[in-house]
Protein backbone atom coordinates (compact mmCIF):
# COMPACT_ATOMS: atom_id res chain seq x y z
CA UNK A 1 0.00 0.00 0.00
CA UNK A 2 2.29 2.51 0.92
CA UNK A 3 4.97 1.78 -2.12
CA UNK A 4 1.89 2.24 -3.88
CA UNK A 5 1.46 5.58 -2.91
CA UNK A 6 5.03 6.30 -3.15
CA UNK A 7 5.36 4.82 -6.75
CA UNK A 8 2.76 7.62 -7.35
CA UNK A 9 3.79 10.62 -5.81
CA UNK A 10 7.31 9.74 -7.15
CA UNK A 11 5.68 9.99 -10.72
CA UNK A 12 3.92 12.84 -9.77
CA UNK A 13 7.33 14.49 -9.39
CA UNK A 14 9.21 13.18 -12.30
CA UNK A 15 6.84 15.04 -14.20
CA UNK A 16 7.59 18.73 -12.68
CA UNK A 17 10.39 19.65 -15.04
CA UNK A 18 8.11 18.88 -18.54
CA UNK A 19 5.26 20.59 -16.44
CA UNK A 20 7.18 23.22 -15.55
CA UNK A 21 8.37 23.99 -18.80
CA UNK A 22 4.98 23.60 -20.17
CA UNK A 23 3.99 26.62 -17.80
CA UNK A 24 7.07 28.86 -18.79
CA UNK A 25 5.46 28.40 -22.44
CA UNK A 26 2.46 28.91 -21.26
CA UNK A 27 2.93 32.43 -19.67
CA UNK A 28 5.39 33.71 -21.76
CA UNK A 29 2.63 33.02 -24.78
CA UNK A 30 -0.20 33.88 -22.62
CA UNK A 31 1.72 37.16 -22.03
CA UNK A 32 3.20 38.19 -25.32
CA UNK A 33 0.39 37.13 -27.51
CA UNK A 34 -1.87 39.98 -27.60
CA UNK A 35 0.71 42.48 -29.03
CA UNK A 36 2.10 40.42 -31.90
CA UNK A 37 -1.83 40.13 -32.97
CA UNK A 38 -2.90 44.34 -32.10
CA UNK A 39 0.45 44.42 -34.04
CA UNK A 40 0.22 41.99 -36.68
CA UNK A 41 3.37 39.47 -37.38
CA UNK A 42 4.85 40.55 -40.04
CA UNK A 43 4.73 44.15 -38.88
CA UNK A 44 5.93 42.73 -35.43
CA UNK A 45 8.67 40.92 -36.60
CA UNK A 46 9.70 42.82 -39.42
CA UNK A 47 9.87 45.81 -38.54
CA UNK A 48 12.81 47.99 -37.58
CA UNK A 49 10.98 50.81 -35.60
CA UNK A 50 10.75 50.31 -31.75
CA UNK A 51 9.16 53.08 -30.18
CA UNK A 52 7.10 52.24 -26.81
CA UNK A 53 6.09 55.78 -26.27
CA UNK A 54 4.32 55.71 -29.65
CA UNK A 55 2.72 52.16 -29.39
CA UNK A 56 4.32 51.10 -32.09
CA UNK A 57 6.74 47.98 -31.71
CA UNK A 58 8.93 46.42 -34.40
CA UNK A 59 12.20 44.38 -33.36
CA UNK A 60 13.78 43.65 -36.88
CA UNK A 61 16.49 45.53 -35.60
CA UNK A 62 17.12 43.30 -32.24
CA UNK A 63 16.74 39.82 -34.10
CA UNK A 64 19.27 41.40 -36.74
CA UNK A 65 21.68 42.44 -33.29
CA UNK A 66 20.91 38.98 -31.68
CA UNK A 67 22.20 36.82 -34.83
CA UNK A 68 24.89 38.62 -35.67
CA UNK A 69 26.38 38.47 -32.03
CA UNK A 70 25.52 34.79 -32.03
CA UNK A 71 27.23 34.07 -35.45
CA UNK A 72 30.44 36.31 -34.84
CA UNK A 73 30.56 34.65 -31.52
CA UNK A 74 30.37 31.23 -33.20
CA UNK A 75 33.12 32.50 -35.83
CA UNK A 76 35.24 33.00 -32.97
CA UNK A 77 34.39 30.61 -30.70
CA UNK A 78 34.17 27.80 -32.23
CA UNK A 79 37.44 27.56 -33.67
CA UNK A 80 39.47 28.40 -30.17
CA UNK A 81 36.90 25.62 -28.24
CA UNK A 82 37.88 23.26 -31.04
CA UNK A 83 41.36 23.52 -31.09
CA UNK A 84 41.26 23.17 -27.27
CA UNK A 85 38.73 19.94 -27.58
CA UNK A 86 41.18 18.24 -30.07
CA UNK A 87 44.15 19.09 -27.79
CA UNK A 88 42.60 17.70 -25.04
CA UNK A 89 41.41 14.84 -26.01
CA UNK A 90 44.30 13.43 -28.42
CA UNK A 91 47.58 15.72 -27.51
CA UNK A 92 47.14 16.08 -23.86
CA UNK A 93 48.57 13.26 -21.43
CA UNK A 94 45.76 11.48 -18.98
CA UNK A 95 47.05 12.95 -15.99
CA UNK A 96 46.89 16.51 -17.44
CA UNK A 97 43.73 16.26 -18.89
CA UNK A 98 41.78 15.47 -15.48
CA UNK A 99 43.01 18.85 -14.37
CA UNK A 100 42.87 20.86 -17.76
CA UNK A 101 39.26 19.98 -18.56
CA UNK A 102 37.47 21.09 -15.28
CA UNK A 103 39.72 24.34 -15.51
CA UNK A 104 38.22 24.87 -18.99
CA UNK A 105 35.11 24.17 -17.37
CA UNK A 106 35.84 26.97 -14.79
CA UNK A 107 35.15 29.28 -17.00
CA UNK A 108 31.96 28.57 -17.43
CA UNK A 109 31.11 29.30 -13.59
CA UNK A 110 32.51 32.56 -14.11
CA UNK A 111 29.29 34.87 -13.56
CA UNK A 112 28.07 37.01 -16.68
CA UNK A 113 28.39 40.56 -14.89
CA UNK A 114 31.85 39.44 -14.27
CA UNK A 115 32.54 39.07 -18.18
CA UNK A 116 30.33 42.18 -19.02
CA UNK A 117 32.38 44.17 -16.66
CA UNK A 118 36.02 43.24 -17.60
CA UNK A 119 34.82 43.20 -21.42
CA UNK A 120 33.61 46.81 -20.10
CA UNK A 121 36.82 48.50 -18.56
CA UNK A 122 39.52 45.89 -20.73
CA UNK A 123 38.22 45.37 -24.04
CA UNK A 124 36.16 47.82 -24.60
CA UNK A 125 38.63 51.00 -24.26
CA UNK A 126 41.01 48.51 -26.91
CA UNK A 127 38.10 48.64 -29.42
CA UNK A 128 37.44 52.21 -29.26
CA UNK A 129 41.27 53.32 -29.46
CA UNK A 130 41.97 51.03 -32.19
CA UNK A 131 38.84 50.27 -34.50
CA UNK A 132 37.45 53.62 -34.13
CA UNK A 133 33.64 53.89 -32.67
CA UNK A 134 32.11 53.99 -29.09
CA UNK A 135 33.86 50.73 -28.30
CA UNK A 136 30.66 49.27 -26.84
CA UNK A 137 29.87 47.42 -30.12
CA UNK A 138 28.80 44.08 -31.87
CA UNK A 139 32.46 43.26 -31.72
CA UNK A 140 33.01 43.28 -27.84
CA UNK A 141 29.93 41.65 -27.11
CA UNK A 142 30.71 38.86 -29.30
CA UNK A 143 34.34 38.81 -28.27
CA UNK A 144 32.98 38.16 -24.33
CA UNK A 145 30.48 35.69 -25.97
CA UNK A 146 33.10 33.72 -27.73
CA UNK A 147 34.89 32.96 -24.14
CA UNK A 148 31.50 32.43 -22.45
CA UNK A 149 30.39 29.68 -25.11
CA UNK A 150 33.92 27.97 -25.48
CA UNK A 151 33.59 25.33 -22.12
CA UNK A 152 30.18 24.28 -23.69
CA UNK A 153 31.43 23.60 -27.16
CA UNK A 154 34.93 22.26 -25.61
CA UNK A 155 33.36 19.84 -23.40
CA UNK A 156 31.00 18.40 -25.42
CA UNK A 157 33.20 18.36 -28.58
CA UNK A 158 35.88 16.21 -26.04
CA UNK A 159 32.95 13.76 -24.95
CA UNK A 160 32.35 13.49 -28.42
CA UNK A 161 35.84 12.67 -29.59
CA UNK A 162 36.18 10.06 -26.81
CA UNK A 163 33.12 8.32 -27.96
CA UNK A 164 34.99 7.62 -31.45
CA UNK A 165 36.07 3.65 -31.47
CA UNK A 166 39.74 3.44 -30.62
CA UNK A 167 40.11 1.05 -33.49
CA UNK A 168 39.01 3.80 -36.03
CA UNK A 169 42.31 5.75 -35.00
CA UNK A 170 44.33 2.76 -34.62
CA UNK A 171 43.13 1.58 -38.26
CA UNK A 172 44.47 4.90 -39.91
CA UNK A 173 47.72 4.76 -37.45
CA UNK A 174 48.26 1.31 -38.89
CA UNK A 175 48.09 2.91 -42.76
CA UNK A 176 50.59 5.16 -41.84
CA UNK A 177 48.80 8.56 -41.34
CA UNK A 178 50.70 10.75 -39.22
CA UNK A 179 48.40 11.80 -35.83
CA UNK A 180 46.85 14.73 -37.10
CA UNK A 181 46.37 12.90 -40.35
CA UNK A 182 44.14 10.26 -38.52
CA UNK A 183 42.44 13.13 -36.47
CA UNK A 184 41.81 15.71 -39.25
CA UNK A 185 40.50 12.76 -41.39
CA UNK A 186 39.17 10.35 -39.61
CA UNK A 187 38.30 11.37 -35.93
CA UNK A 188 36.57 14.71 -36.68
CA UNK A 189 34.64 12.99 -39.58
CA UNK A 190 32.96 10.24 -37.28
CA UNK A 191 32.74 12.52 -34.40
CA UNK A 192 30.97 15.44 -36.56
CA UNK A 193 27.13 14.80 -35.45
CA UNK A 194 28.94 15.61 -31.63
CA UNK A 195 30.67 19.02 -32.51
CA UNK A 196 27.69 20.34 -34.68
CA UNK A 197 25.74 19.01 -31.36
CA UNK A 198 28.12 20.98 -29.28
CA UNK A 199 28.04 24.25 -31.32
CA UNK A 200 24.38 24.23 -31.48
CA UNK A 201 24.27 24.24 -27.88
CA UNK A 202 26.86 27.02 -27.98
CA UNK A 203 24.59 29.15 -29.85
CA UNK A 204 21.97 28.72 -27.73
CA UNK A 205 24.01 30.02 -25.00
CA UNK A 206 24.92 33.07 -26.71
CA UNK A 207 21.67 34.01 -28.35
CA UNK A 208 20.47 33.94 -24.19
CA UNK A 209 23.26 35.20 -22.45
CA UNK A 210 21.76 38.68 -21.18
CA UNK A 211 24.06 40.43 -18.24
CA UNK A 212 27.22 40.72 -20.01
CA UNK A 213 25.82 41.82 -23.54
CA UNK A 214 23.62 44.34 -21.79
CA UNK A 215 27.17 45.89 -20.35
CA UNK A 216 29.38 45.86 -23.49
CA UNK A 217 27.42 45.51 -26.52
CA UNK A 218 26.03 49.88 -25.93
CA UNK A 219 22.26 48.65 -26.29
CA UNK A 220 21.66 51.00 -29.68
CA UNK A 221 18.59 50.46 -31.06
CA UNK A 222 19.59 50.42 -35.01
CA UNK A 223 20.80 47.58 -37.31
CA UNK A 224 24.05 46.88 -37.12
CA UNK A 225 26.33 47.78 -40.60
CA UNK A 226 29.73 47.24 -38.91
CA UNK A 227 31.54 45.44 -36.00
CA UNK A 228 31.89 48.25 -34.40
CA UNK A 229 28.55 49.10 -34.00
CA UNK A 230 26.28 49.29 -30.79
CA UNK A 231 23.56 46.63 -31.19
CA UNK A 232 21.21 46.09 -28.58
CA UNK A 233 19.74 42.39 -28.63
CA UNK A 234 16.31 40.80 -27.42
CA UNK A 235 17.90 39.75 -24.30
CA UNK A 236 19.27 43.01 -23.76
CA UNK A 237 15.84 44.77 -24.77
CA UNK A 238 13.87 42.89 -22.37
CA UNK A 239 16.27 43.36 -19.49
CA UNK A 240 16.77 47.24 -20.11
CA UNK A 241 13.00 48.30 -20.25
CA UNK A 242 11.60 45.57 -18.11
CA UNK A 243 12.18 47.25 -14.81
CA UNK A 244 10.05 50.39 -16.00
CA UNK A 245 7.49 48.96 -18.56
CA UNK A 246 3.70 48.77 -18.39
CA UNK A 247 0.70 47.98 -20.36
CA UNK A 248 1.35 47.33 -23.67
CA UNK A 249 4.69 48.09 -23.47
CA UNK A 250 5.27 44.98 -20.95
CA UNK A 251 3.54 42.69 -23.17
CA UNK A 252 5.60 43.85 -25.78
CA UNK A 253 9.02 42.44 -24.20
CA UNK A 254 6.82 39.35 -23.35
CA UNK A 255 6.26 38.90 -27.19
CA UNK A 256 10.04 39.98 -27.80
CA UNK A 257 10.68 36.53 -24.98
CA UNK A 258 8.35 34.84 -27.38
CA UNK A 259 10.62 35.15 -30.19
CA UNK A 260 13.65 34.47 -28.01
CA UNK A 261 12.15 31.21 -26.94
CA UNK A 262 10.87 30.24 -30.25
CA UNK A 263 14.74 30.15 -31.46
CA UNK A 264 16.06 28.94 -28.17
CA UNK A 265 13.61 26.11 -28.28
CA UNK A 266 14.26 24.88 -32.17
CA UNK A 267 18.07 24.82 -31.41
CA UNK A 268 17.22 22.74 -28.16
CA UNK A 269 15.41 20.59 -29.68
CA UNK A 270 17.74 20.54 -33.25
CA UNK A 271 20.39 19.53 -30.96
CA UNK A 272 18.57 16.99 -29.22
CA UNK A 273 17.39 15.08 -32.94
CA UNK A 274 21.13 14.92 -33.44
CA UNK A 275 22.07 13.35 -30.46
CA UNK A 276 19.49 10.74 -31.14
CA UNK A 277 20.49 10.19 -34.58
CA UNK A 278 23.85 8.69 -33.16
CA UNK B 1 54.41 23.76 -51.93
CA UNK B 2 53.21 20.58 -49.74
CA UNK B 3 54.89 20.23 -46.38
CA UNK B 4 55.76 16.81 -45.26
CA UNK B 5 52.98 15.42 -43.34
CA UNK B 6 54.93 15.57 -40.38
CA UNK B 7 56.25 18.62 -39.96
CA UNK B 8 52.59 19.85 -40.40
CA UNK B 9 51.67 17.41 -37.89
CA UNK B 10 54.63 19.30 -35.59
CA UNK B 11 53.00 22.84 -36.64
CA UNK B 12 49.39 21.99 -36.10
CA UNK B 13 50.41 20.51 -32.59
CA UNK B 14 52.48 23.79 -31.60
CA UNK B 15 49.14 26.18 -32.77
CA UNK B 16 46.66 23.93 -30.92
CA UNK B 17 48.82 23.72 -28.04
CA UNK B 18 49.24 27.78 -27.61
CA UNK B 19 45.20 27.96 -28.61
CA UNK B 20 44.56 25.80 -25.40
CA UNK B 21 47.04 27.47 -23.75
CA UNK B 22 45.73 31.37 -24.56
CA UNK B 23 42.23 29.76 -23.06
CA UNK B 24 43.89 29.10 -19.69
CA UNK B 25 45.51 32.06 -19.91
CA UNK B 26 42.50 34.04 -19.88
CA UNK B 27 40.37 32.04 -17.48
CA UNK B 28 43.82 32.56 -15.16
CA UNK B 29 43.98 36.34 -16.17
CA UNK B 30 40.57 37.22 -15.44
CA UNK B 31 40.63 35.34 -11.67
CA UNK B 32 43.66 37.27 -11.15
CA UNK B 33 42.77 40.78 -12.58
CA UNK B 34 39.60 40.33 -10.02
CA UNK B 35 41.85 38.93 -7.36
CA UNK B 36 44.49 41.90 -7.38
CA UNK B 37 41.71 44.32 -7.74
CA UNK B 38 39.14 43.26 -5.65
CA UNK B 39 40.32 41.08 -2.17
CA UNK B 40 42.62 44.47 -0.66
CA UNK B 41 39.23 45.60 -0.29
CA UNK B 42 37.79 42.80 2.01
CA UNK B 43 37.75 43.56 5.73
CA UNK B 44 35.32 42.01 8.24
CA UNK B 45 33.65 45.54 7.84
CA UNK B 46 33.18 44.72 4.94
CA UNK B 47 31.51 41.61 5.27
CA UNK B 48 29.25 42.30 8.02
CA UNK B 49 28.32 46.00 7.93
CA UNK B 50 25.26 46.55 5.70
CA UNK B 51 25.59 48.91 2.41
CA UNK B 52 25.61 52.62 3.24
CA UNK B 53 24.62 55.34 1.01
CA UNK B 54 23.53 52.63 -1.85
CA UNK B 55 27.15 51.19 -1.67
CA UNK B 56 29.35 54.39 -1.51
CA UNK B 57 30.42 52.78 1.36
CA UNK B 58 29.51 50.45 4.02
CA UNK B 59 29.48 46.70 3.49
CA UNK B 60 27.89 43.61 1.79
CA UNK B 61 25.86 42.32 4.65
CA UNK B 62 22.43 42.82 3.37
CA UNK B 63 23.51 41.20 0.00
CA UNK B 64 25.49 38.11 1.93
CA UNK B 65 21.88 37.44 3.91
CA UNK B 66 19.85 38.24 0.56
CA UNK B 67 21.78 35.45 -1.58
CA UNK B 68 21.61 33.16 1.12
CA UNK B 69 17.72 33.54 1.61
CA UNK B 70 17.37 32.87 -2.27
CA UNK B 71 19.86 29.65 -2.66
CA UNK B 72 18.20 28.44 0.67
CA UNK B 73 14.61 29.01 -0.92
CA UNK B 74 15.87 27.52 -4.48
CA UNK B 75 17.03 24.27 -2.66
CA UNK B 76 14.27 23.80 -0.62
CA UNK B 77 12.00 23.37 -3.31
CA UNK B 78 14.39 21.76 -6.51
CA UNK B 79 15.96 19.49 -4.23
CA UNK B 80 12.74 17.28 -3.22
CA UNK B 81 11.43 18.14 -6.90
CA UNK B 82 14.73 17.32 -8.43
CA UNK B 83 15.54 13.85 -6.10
CA UNK B 84 12.10 12.86 -7.01
CA UNK B 85 12.54 12.84 -10.37
CA UNK B 86 16.24 11.56 -10.41
CA UNK B 87 14.61 8.47 -8.07
CA UNK B 88 11.79 7.73 -10.18
CA UNK B 89 13.87 7.79 -13.74
CA UNK B 90 16.49 5.36 -12.45
CA UNK B 91 14.51 2.81 -10.40
CA UNK B 92 11.12 2.98 -10.83
CA UNK B 93 10.36 2.80 -14.81
CA UNK B 94 12.16 1.30 -17.57
CA UNK B 95 14.03 3.47 -20.52
CA UNK B 96 10.63 4.19 -23.29
CA UNK B 97 8.62 6.62 -24.14
CA UNK B 98 7.99 8.34 -20.84
CA UNK B 99 11.50 8.62 -19.89
CA UNK B 100 11.93 9.69 -23.31
CA UNK B 101 9.59 12.54 -22.34
CA UNK B 102 10.80 13.83 -19.06
CA UNK B 103 14.71 13.86 -20.21
CA UNK B 104 13.26 15.99 -23.38
CA UNK B 105 11.74 18.62 -20.42
CA UNK B 106 14.38 18.29 -18.07
CA UNK B 107 16.93 18.80 -21.22
CA UNK B 108 15.01 21.71 -22.77
CA UNK B 109 14.61 23.67 -19.20
CA UNK B 110 18.09 23.31 -19.22
CA UNK B 111 18.47 25.05 -22.05
CA UNK B 112 16.26 28.16 -21.45
CA UNK B 113 18.22 31.32 -20.83
CA UNK B 114 17.84 32.71 -17.58
CA UNK B 115 16.41 35.86 -18.48
CA UNK B 116 13.15 33.87 -19.69
CA UNK B 117 13.24 32.56 -16.57
CA UNK B 118 12.99 35.73 -15.34
CA UNK B 119 10.20 36.74 -17.68
CA UNK B 120 8.14 33.67 -16.40
CA UNK B 121 9.20 34.30 -12.39
CA UNK B 122 7.70 38.17 -12.93
CA UNK B 123 4.89 37.04 -14.73
CA UNK B 124 3.84 34.14 -12.90
CA UNK B 125 5.09 35.09 -9.12
CA UNK B 126 5.32 38.75 -8.85
CA UNK B 127 2.24 39.28 -10.78
CA UNK B 128 -0.23 36.90 -11.47
CA UNK B 129 0.49 35.59 -7.60
CA UNK B 130 0.32 39.06 -6.02
CA UNK B 131 4.16 38.67 -4.22
CA UNK B 132 5.46 41.27 -5.68
CA UNK B 133 9.53 41.51 -5.82
CA UNK B 134 10.49 39.12 -2.88
CA UNK B 135 12.58 36.82 -2.02
CA UNK B 136 9.85 33.97 -1.94
CA UNK B 137 8.93 35.04 -6.14
CA UNK B 138 13.52 35.20 -7.07
CA UNK B 139 14.13 31.70 -5.01
CA UNK B 140 10.96 29.98 -6.41
CA UNK B 141 12.00 30.79 -10.28
CA UNK B 142 15.99 30.29 -9.24
CA UNK B 143 14.66 26.52 -8.51
CA UNK B 144 13.54 26.20 -12.02
CA UNK B 145 16.81 27.07 -12.94
CA UNK B 146 18.68 24.80 -10.73
CA UNK B 147 16.18 21.51 -11.17
CA UNK B 148 17.88 20.20 -14.39
CA UNK B 149 21.28 20.42 -12.88
CA UNK B 150 19.95 18.48 -9.54
CA UNK B 151 17.84 15.81 -11.58
CA UNK B 152 21.20 14.99 -13.71
CA UNK B 153 23.64 14.60 -11.40
CA UNK B 154 21.30 13.01 -8.47
CA UNK B 155 20.20 10.45 -11.45
CA UNK B 156 24.46 10.13 -12.37
CA UNK B 157 24.89 9.14 -8.87
CA UNK B 158 22.43 6.67 -7.90
CA UNK B 159 23.06 4.86 -11.47
CA UNK B 160 26.63 4.33 -9.95
CA UNK B 161 25.39 2.72 -6.58
CA UNK B 162 26.38 -1.16 -7.83
CA UNK B 163 23.41 -3.28 -8.12
CA UNK B 164 24.71 -5.93 -5.40
CA UNK B 165 23.60 -3.02 -3.28
CA UNK B 166 19.96 -3.14 -4.21
CA UNK B 167 19.71 -7.30 -4.78
CA UNK B 168 21.30 -7.47 -1.18
CA UNK B 169 18.78 -5.75 0.49
CA UNK B 170 16.00 -7.01 -1.57
CA UNK B 171 17.38 -10.87 -0.43
CA UNK B 172 16.97 -9.38 3.25
CA UNK B 173 13.36 -8.70 3.01
CA UNK B 174 13.74 -4.93 2.86
CA UNK B 175 10.92 -3.58 0.51
CA UNK B 176 11.72 -0.89 -2.46
CA UNK B 177 11.29 1.91 -0.82
CA UNK B 178 12.95 1.12 2.40
CA UNK B 179 15.60 -0.30 0.17
CA UNK B 180 15.92 3.15 -1.68
CA UNK B 181 15.62 5.20 1.49
CA UNK B 182 17.85 2.90 3.50
CA UNK B 183 20.74 1.46 0.84
CA UNK B 184 20.64 3.20 -2.17
CA UNK B 185 20.22 6.82 -1.16
CA UNK B 186 23.04 6.67 1.75
CA UNK B 187 25.15 5.83 -0.76
CA UNK B 188 24.29 7.50 -3.65
CA UNK B 189 24.20 10.75 -0.87
CA UNK B 190 28.01 11.84 -1.61
CA UNK B 191 26.77 12.66 -5.43
CA UNK B 192 23.92 14.18 -5.04
CA UNK B 193 25.00 16.67 -2.05
CA UNK B 194 28.05 17.75 -4.92
CA UNK B 195 25.72 17.97 -7.23
CA UNK B 196 23.53 21.10 -4.93
CA UNK B 197 26.79 22.38 -4.19
CA UNK B 198 27.62 23.02 -7.69
CA UNK B 199 23.96 24.52 -8.46
CA UNK B 200 24.83 26.81 -5.52
CA UNK B 201 27.82 28.23 -7.08
CA UNK B 202 25.20 28.67 -10.35
CA UNK B 203 22.99 30.29 -8.16
CA UNK B 204 25.63 32.72 -6.58
CA UNK B 205 26.82 33.86 -9.84
CA UNK B 206 23.14 34.59 -11.23
CA UNK B 207 21.73 38.29 -12.11
CA UNK B 208 19.02 38.16 -14.59
CA UNK B 209 16.54 35.47 -13.33
CA UNK B 210 16.79 37.62 -9.77
CA UNK B 211 16.86 41.64 -10.66
CA UNK B 212 13.14 40.74 -12.55
CA UNK B 213 12.10 38.73 -9.79
CA UNK B 214 13.72 39.21 -6.43
CA UNK B 215 13.77 43.10 -7.35
CA UNK B 216 17.26 44.64 -5.71
CA UNK B 217 16.43 46.41 -2.58
CA UNK B 218 19.49 46.85 -0.49
CA UNK B 219 17.78 46.61 3.07
CA UNK B 220 18.58 43.85 5.13
CA UNK B 221 15.58 41.20 4.29
CA UNK B 222 13.55 40.62 7.65
CA UNK B 223 11.27 38.19 5.57
CA UNK B 224 11.06 36.16 2.38
CA UNK B 225 8.13 38.60 1.40
CA UNK B 226 10.52 41.99 1.82
CA UNK B 227 13.09 42.33 -1.65
CA UNK B 228 16.16 41.70 -1.52
CA UNK B 229 19.57 41.91 -4.14
CA UNK B 230 22.18 39.52 -3.87
CA UNK B 231 25.59 39.98 -4.55
CA UNK B 232 25.45 39.86 -8.21
CA UNK B 233 22.86 42.00 -8.89
CA UNK B 234 24.60 44.51 -6.16
CA UNK B 235 27.76 44.01 -8.08
CA UNK B 236 26.08 44.58 -11.45
CA UNK B 237 24.29 47.94 -10.05
CA UNK B 238 27.64 49.02 -8.47
CA UNK B 239 29.41 48.78 -11.91
CA UNK B 240 26.70 49.41 -13.67
CA UNK B 241 25.66 53.03 -12.48
CA UNK B 242 29.11 53.87 -11.36
CA UNK B 243 28.80 53.75 -7.68
CA UNK B 244 31.82 52.79 -6.33
CA UNK B 245 34.35 50.75 -8.23
CA UNK B 246 36.30 49.56 -4.61
CA UNK B 247 32.94 48.24 -3.55
CA UNK B 248 32.42 46.75 -7.23
CA UNK B 249 36.03 44.99 -7.15
CA UNK B 250 35.51 43.82 -3.74
CA UNK B 251 31.93 41.88 -4.17
CA UNK B 252 33.18 40.77 -7.33
CA UNK B 253 36.43 39.17 -5.61
CA UNK B 254 34.07 37.74 -3.21
CA UNK B 255 31.93 36.38 -5.55
CA UNK B 256 34.86 34.98 -8.04
CA UNK B 257 36.49 33.34 -4.33
CA UNK B 258 33.38 31.62 -3.68
CA UNK B 259 32.49 29.87 -7.29
CA UNK B 260 36.35 28.86 -7.44
CA UNK B 261 36.03 27.04 -3.84
CA UNK B 262 32.96 25.60 -4.33
CA UNK B 263 34.16 24.12 -7.81
CA UNK B 264 37.67 23.13 -6.88
CA UNK B 265 35.53 21.04 -3.90
CA UNK B 266 32.93 19.34 -5.57
CA UNK B 267 35.44 18.56 -8.30
CA UNK B 268 37.59 17.07 -5.74
CA UNK B 269 34.87 14.93 -3.86
CA UNK B 270 33.52 14.09 -7.21
CA UNK B 271 37.61 12.32 -7.95
CA UNK B 272 37.17 10.96 -4.57
CA UNK B 273 33.98 9.70 -5.48
CA UNK B 274 34.73 7.95 -9.15
CA UNK B 275 37.78 5.92 -7.62
CA UNK B 276 35.58 4.70 -5.00
CA UNK B 277 33.05 2.96 -7.44
CA UNK B 278 35.71 1.94 -9.63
Amino acid sequence: MKEKIVEKILTLLAFSAIGLLLLITIFIFKEGFPVIIKTGLTDFLFSAKWAPTKNHFGILAMIISSLAVTFAAILMGVPLALACAITLAEFCPPRLLVILKPTIELLAGIPSVVYGFLGVILLVPLIRDYLGGPGLSLLAASMILAIMILPTITSISIDALQAVPLLYKEGALAMGATHWQAIRLVLLPAARSGVVTAIILGMARAIGETMAVIMVAGNALKIPVSLIDPVRTLTSTIALEMGYSAGDHRTALFAAGIVLFIFIMALNILANLLMRKK
Amino acid sequence: MRLNPITTQKCVKALLWFLTGSTIGILFFIILFIFLKGLPQISWTFLFTNPVDMGRSGGILATIVSTIYLIGIALFFATPLGLGTAIFLTEYTREGIVTKIIRFGTESLAGIPSIILGLFGFAIFVIAFGWGWSLLSGGLTLSVMLLPTIIRTSEESIIAVPLEYREVSFSLGLGKWKTITRVVLPSALPGIVTGIVLSIARSIGETAVIIFTAGSSLRLPKSIFESGRTMAVHFYILAREGISMPMAYGTAAILVLLILIINICAYMAMRFLMKRYS
